[in-house]
């Protein structure tokens, strides 16, 4: 398997990036924020339909692209790199795999198209490693309450771990109320479920979760690179002591440093698209730190500016501090390692 | 004829009992080093078709690259680069098969991350140069046919511009080779003092005064071949094998710090696959220049955690030993610990290493020079 982005992925990488430059600037982001839509439907709307985002991992026959782990990464750190507020790993990558992994056909292709949006109803929070909460049923209807998850607000179709596998169920049949969320570009809800009527379609693993934590590390490769060629960009142009702060080595060794994370990030994260245990875990462990540190060089390096609401680089760091907690925390995974690779307590 | 159909017609029709002519035979096919071009030891392919000679050569008698490092790595492409028809024909062949040494003679006692600054002076005496100076940190000098030496040549122009690159005659009169004992109580490095040494004009490689510019392929290839090294067993798996080995050692804490450490490791590891993978598909990325930065931290961390998991007092050996090449596998944790700190200064500082990049790949402004215009002669010292 390469390292390397063939040419097709930089094509899917080039028409993604183009729509976000367009559709989704950082100011755009920050002005939504704080607005009764935090997530961008119509931008998801034109990701899932004009590229065909929504339908990446699922299967042609299902009417989807088809494609691999490896394109959705790509994705992935697209969207990282713009903290695109849209319902792609909810949607395209943690419900749609539960889906396929539990061979329910007919909700993918409601998916496939980008018409309907589902999520996984699990604690963003949750570890790969650990029981995932599941909602119990009494006489054939759902009852319970799941807290942190992603993408609720905007979901149609709520796939929901229960005791017996994966069931299904309508948006409209459970209570979905938005969190103040740390990170307000993917914020969090409590689903909560009064006798809701639900359908059983397979049955769920805990791999899900991990796969998502795989792409999930592309993502915080997207984060790292934003920050990291932001504030480059940054201190070749703010004049201090008649000079760019940017000649300064105790700017320019931080900087080198964090371009060798970025460097080891993107080997990790593009290794982890095989999906295997070993690959996810070590780019999860090694991924989440460094988008946090980028993100935390960013503000330190812009100076005031980077503790102002105007600027965009707090966007980053709270969606990067997020990430590294969601889908396993970095101490999670390398806890994982201590049996993956032998290495035990 | 395919690549691996030559190689194996190679190995029917060759005997690897008679391991110089094997080695000379090699070159002479072109099986030596695959991108050098045809007549100088290889087929003018690409880089990473090397790797399907290696395997196709595996068990046969190989040139001792340990030991003939600085020849490989930093010599044979500097000569490539800059040499005369007649010198890549000399020198490339005898530094293949590892029948002559090579040393590099860069350093000075008033010259290490600003080597530009050197003084060894090189004066023109009819066909000749004569060379007076001192250079230090001198690996393998005592080994050494050959060295590569940058000398001041014009000290009226400023630092960068003065400077001419010889190949030094390690036999000539007025070398002499002095031990520098290490930190691992061995010696892999010496002082050479170089006094009144005769060296023909024959032996200057590029242009009067161009020297920086020949030292720089050098040492471009010094940090690749630093951060590429051949290993046989990574430190990360010295380290995972001694925990795996020794379960009345382990503490929680050893643990999260192993594991940390083991995901650095994999990554620097997946890091240096990626950059291999680039440079087959012909497309060096700047990657490069950060893999020996990784290498030395990783490096000393390890071992350092090595030592205080071992809970090791003792230390194997403190005899002043020449070593013909740096071995990390076969010496204990306390020599691992004590080498790897030379990783970081070694072939330009960890420090240096930063300028580099923020520099040239992320495009960092400089530091203000107060040298840059001044002649070398005038700097202030």
């Amino acid at each position: 398997m390469s390292l390397l982005y063939s040419d097709v992925e930089e094509e899917l990488r080039a028409a993604v990036r183009s729509l976000l430059a367009d559709a989704c600037p950082p100011s755009a982001v920050l002005g939504r924020v704080e607005s009764a839509e935090p997530y961008d439907l119509g931008l998801w709307k034109s990701l899932a339909r004009d590229i065909g985002v929504a339908g990446l991992l699922i299967p042609e026959e299902h009417g989807g692209a088809g494609a691999t782990p490896r394109e959705a990464a790509v994705v992935m750190e697209e969207l990282g790199r713009a903290v695109a507020p849209v319902p792609f790993l909810s949607s395209a990558v943690l419900a749609t795999r539960a889906l396929l992994d539990a061979g329910a056909s007919a909700p993918l292709e409601r998916l496939a198209s980008g018409e309907t949006t589902a999520c996984l109803v699990v604690p963003f929070a949750a570890s790969p490693y650990a029981d995932v909460p599941v909602v119990s049923h009494d006489g054939g209807a759902l009852t319970g309450t799941v807290r942190g998850v992603v993408g609720a607000e905007v979901a149609d179709l709520l796939v929901v771990p229960v005791d017996e596998g994966l069931a299904v169920v309508e948006a409209s049949a459970a209570e979905i109320v938005p969190a103040v969320s740390l990170d307000q570009t993917r914020p969090i809800a409590t689903v909560t479920f009064n006798d809701a009527a639900y359908e059983v379609v397979g049955g769920f693993s805990p791999d899900v979760l991990r796969a998502g934590a795989g792409l999930l590390a592309s993502e915080q490769l997207g984060i790292a690179e934003w920050c990291l060629t932001t504030t480059v960009a940054y201190v070749k142009e703010r004049r201090q002591f008649a000079r760019q702060i940017g000649s300064f080595q105790a700017i320019k060794h931080r900087l080198a440093d964090l371009w060798l994370e970025v460097v080891g990030a993107r080997a990790a994260a593009r290794n982890a698209v095989s999906l295997e245990p070993q690959a996810v875990a070590v780019a999860a462990a090694y991924c989440g730190p460094v988008a946090v540190h980028a993100a935390e060089e960013a503000l330190q390096l812009h100076g005031g500016i980077g503790m102002t609401w105007e600027h965009p680089v707090h966007l980053y760091l709270k969606r990067a501090k997020a990430d590294e907690i969601a889908l396993g925390t970095p101490g999670d995974h390398r806890a994982a390692l201590a049996s993956i690779a032998d290495l035990p307590a | 004829m395919d690549l691996v159909e030559r190689c194996r017609e190679f190995r029917a029709t060759h005997d690897p009992s008679d391991r110089l002519g094997w080695l000379r035979a090699r070159f002479d096919a072109g099986l030596a080093w695959v991108h050098y071009p045809e007549g100088l030891g290889g087929l003018g392919l690409s880089r990473g078709m090397q790797a399907v000679v290696e395997a196709e050569m595996s068990g046969t008698p190989d040139n001792d690259p340990g030991r003939i490092g600085i020849g490989l790595g930093m010599a044979a492409p500097t000569i490539l680069a800059f040499g005369t028809d007649e010198q890549k024909r000399r020198f490339l062949r005898p530094l293949w098969t590892g029948e002559e040494v090579w040393c590099q003679l860069f350093s000075e006692p008033g010259a290490g991350s600003d080597l530009a600054t050197l003084g060894t002076r090189a004066v023109r005496d009819g066909d000749e140069w004569v060379v007076d100076g001192q250079k230090v940190w001198t690996s393998g000098a005592h080994h050494a046919r050959w060295g590569i030496l940058v000398t001041r040549t014009d000290p009226d122009v400023p630092k960068h511009q003065g400077m001419t690159y010889f190949v030094a005659d390690m036999h000539a009169p007025g070398v002499e080779v002095r031990p520098l004992r290490q930190i691992t109580g061995e010696a892999e490095f010496n002082e050479v003092f170089l006094t009144g040494v005769r060296l023909p004009d024959d032996l200057r490689l590029g242009a009067v005064g161009d020297g920086w510019r020949v030292a720089q392929t050098t040492l471009m290839n010094e940090r690749v071949a630093i951060g590429a090294g051949p290993a046989r067993r990574s430190m990360a798996s010295i380290v995972a094998d001694a925990w795996r080995e020794h379960p009345e050692l382990r503490s929680p804490a050893m643990h999260q710090r192993l594991l940390k450490l083991w995901v650095d490791a994999e990554v620097m590891r997946l890091t240096a696959v990626r950059l291999r993978e680039q440079l087959a598909a012909g497309h060096p990325g700047p990657e490069g220049s950060g893999m020996k930065l990784l290498f030395a931290r990783l490096h000393q961390e390890l071992s350092g955690f090595e030592v205080e998991f071992r809970r090791e007092l003792g230390y194997d050996d403190w005899t002043l030993r020449r070593p013909e090449t740096v071995d990390f596998v076969g010496r204990e944790a306390g020599y691992r610990y004590l080498r790897a700190k030379g990783n970081s200064i070694e072939g330009g500082t960890s420090e240096i290493l930063r300028n580099i990049i923020a520099e040239r790949v992320l495009g960092l402004p400089s530091e203000p020079r107060v040298d840059k215009d001044v002649p070398w002669k005038d700097l202030p010292r």
